[in-house]
């Protein structure tokens, strides 16, 4: 990607950026009653919606409230939770890592596992083996994510007994090197099952690539070189028939955030999406406002981040 | 959710051949998959226009021991008040097939209509419209929808409002890759050097050419729009006046220790649901890409 390039892909990201806020924006001004209530959230006292007030320039007219509200969000001031007394940046932040931690690992997950699926698949293509993982895939694909949780605490949680059913880390427990491996026990399900949404996807996207790439020309030739077979198809033929996976790894941001909210909900995790549940309950707006935001910066930026990765992995697209 | 199925389907349909198979519908009915997911809409539309007949009680009438396992006279169990969960199931069919419908609707309409006349028209409107588009295609749809409810109250109607009004990124792309292409064919030439109109060309020699590839992502659209309704039921914003699968699902998050059946079988109806529309598109896929 020339620089050029990445600079108009920039000034795109921007104005998606400024066209959320406005969203955001509009929402909160048709909403039914005062704006300071939709800023501020509810259970405020009167000292503190002076302050929401002042603070948004809601006093001001239209436009320019709008312009104080850019301004506001861009520089990631997204006002005062009342219910917690504080910033909400700062409320959000402190919950990030929980949540990377989570998403992360499903991704790795679903990387390391869909991929060598989808290969097997596309290796057995119409065969027995092939339907098997196929129907895996298709029936995964169309399960709600809070369905597969649920089922696996049933399973494994309950009746097996096998992983704590909740939260991140047993109360007031462990300490030292037995403190990672208990975050690690208590992280197994909900990434498993994170990972596995994304999993059908991947599975899917590798195996019918692959399956193309297998007639291939160039293919072709490594065989007719005397190549056996497993070199060919891992080293001629798949790295091309995983572009296309790479970038909807990195198209699916804002699938995996909403994903891991509600794994969050079902097994009490305590990242992002117990905060916007949270939140939710105590109608604390100005959190919810805050998630949104940067739930979309993350979809903004993992977006750019793929066409970058997709321009440096193939030529065509960088010249295009 | 994921717009990924979509986008998978849209690279598929791009190497397809521009125009269908004129048996197209006969070739569909030859496939063993579109049958399934066929009956299985079948179902779901029947299962919710007669849910009140069918049902052998209210979803709301207490008629049990609350928890009780599946038995004879209560197929899915009940939940812990004493209500049929079986009835409560059926009854929950029709949250899913009117989201289905309106969603549908809405994609149709406005991906179509962006898609159609970006694509033949060309140029700056052409340019505009991708740019609206690509700005839709950012906005966070499950977290747009849960803002949404949080500033108006809960409501059928602004969940599929939203939903419905930033579902149609996907539909506009591939509506416009197709138009496009076909503009530059000869059977077009040759209708428009006879005269026809530019409404004419699009009724009668875009728009049936066009509609195969647009029912495929409209029916993934739709798949992947009853997960999103779901997961908002399931974290209780959902419209408190209807019963929905995903509530249904919410409501069994307090049990899970003691009462396996009350997650189990809604989330069997809203997985049923998605494939059906999912086998029906991979199906239509496969009849476009000639396999």
């Amino acid at each position: 990607m020339t620089p050029w390039q990445f600079g108009r892909r920039a000034l795109q990201a921007l104005l998606a950026a400024f066209m959320i806020i406005i969203v955001a924006f509009v929402l909160v001004h048709l909403a039914p009653g005062d704006a300071v209530l939709a800023i501020a959230g509810e259970h405020g006292d009167a000292a503190y919606y002076a302050f929401m007030r002042a603070r948004f320039g809601l006093d001001a007219p239209l436009p320019e409230q709008l312009l104080t509200y850019l301004v506001r969000v861009l520089q990631g001031d997204f006002g005062q939770s009342y219910v917690h007394g504080r910033a909400v940046a700062a409320i959000i932040a402190e919950r990030i890592p929980a949540t990377l931690l989570l998403t992360g690992s499903a991704l790795l997950l679903s990387v390391g596992g869909g991929i060598p699926l989808g290969v097997a698949a596309a290796r057995r293509s119409g065969r027995r083996g092939d339907a098997a993982i196929t129907i895996g895939a298709l029936a995964l694909h169309a399960s709600p994510a809070f369905w597969v949780a649920q089922l696996t605490i049933v399973a494994f949680a309950f009746r097996l007994g096998w992983f704590p059913v909740q939260g991140m880390e047993t109360a007031g427990g462990v300490h030292g090197l037995g403190a990672v491996g208990d975050v690690l026990r208590h992280l197994a399900l909900p990434a498993l099952v994170l990972a596995s949404q994304q999993l059908a996807a991947i599975v899917r996207l590798t195996r019918s690539g692959l399956i193309i790439e297998l007639w291939s020309d160039h293919v072709r030739t490594a065989r007719a070189k005397g190549l056996s077979d497993r070199v060919v198809t891992w080293r001629h033929a798949l790295p091309r028939a995983l572009l296309p996976v790479a970038t909807i790894v990195g198209a699916r941001a804002g699938h995996l955030l909403a994903g891991a909210v509600i794994v969050e909900a079902v097994f009490g995790w305590p990242g992002l999406g117990r905060l916007l549940l949270d939140a939710l309950q105590s109608r604390d707006t100005p959190i919810l406002l805050g998630l949104f935001f940067v739930v979309s910066l993350a979809v903004i930026v993992s977006n750019i981040l793929t066409d970058v990765a997709h321009a440096a992995m193939d030529p065509r697209v960088a010249n295009r | 959710m994921s717009r990924i199925a979509e986008e998978l389907t849209a690279a598929e349909l791009q190497s397809a051949p521009l125009v269908p198979p004129a048996d197209w519908r006969r070739q569909l009915g030859r496939s063993r998959n579109a049958w399934v997911g066929a009956g299985i809409l079948l179902m779901l539309v029947g299962v919710a226009v007669l849910a009140p007949w069918l049902a052998p009680a209210d979803p709301f009438a207490i008629t049990g021991p609350g928890l009780s396992p599946p038995s004879a006279a209560h197929p899915f169990g009940t939940d812990a008040l004493g209500r049929d969960l079986f009835s409560a199931t059926l009854r929950g069919a029709r949250v899913s097939l009117l989201v289905a419908a309106t969603v549908a609707a809405l994609v149709l309409a406005i991906g179509g209509a962006v898609g159609v006349i970006g694509g033949y028209a060309g140029g700056k409107v052409d340019a505009a419209l991708t740019r609206v588009t690509e700005m839709f295609q950012v906005l966070p749809r499950f977290f747009l929808t849960i803002i949404v409810i949080a500033l108006f109250g809960p409501g059928l109607d602004r969940i599929v409002l939203t939903l419905g009004l930033t579902s149609w990124p996907t539909l506009a792309r591939v509506v416009r890759g197709e138009t496009r292409a076909l503009r530059g064919l000869g059977f077009l030439r040759a209708a428009e050097a006879s005269g026809a109109s530019p409404v004419r060309v699009l009724v009668r020699e875009i728009i049936p050419n066009v509609l195969p590839a647009a029912l495929v992502v409209v029916g993934l659209a739709v798949g992947q729009v009853l997960l999103l309704e779901a997961s908002l039921g399931f974290l209780g914003l959902g419209d408190p006046e209807h019963v929905s699968w995903g509530s249904l699902a919410g409501q069994a998050q307090g049990f899970l220790r003691v009462a396996w059946w009350l997650p189990l079988f809604p989330g069997l109806a809203i997985t049923a649901a998605v494939l059906g529309f999912n086998l029906l598109a991979d199906a239509l896929t496969e009849v476009l890409a000639g396999r």
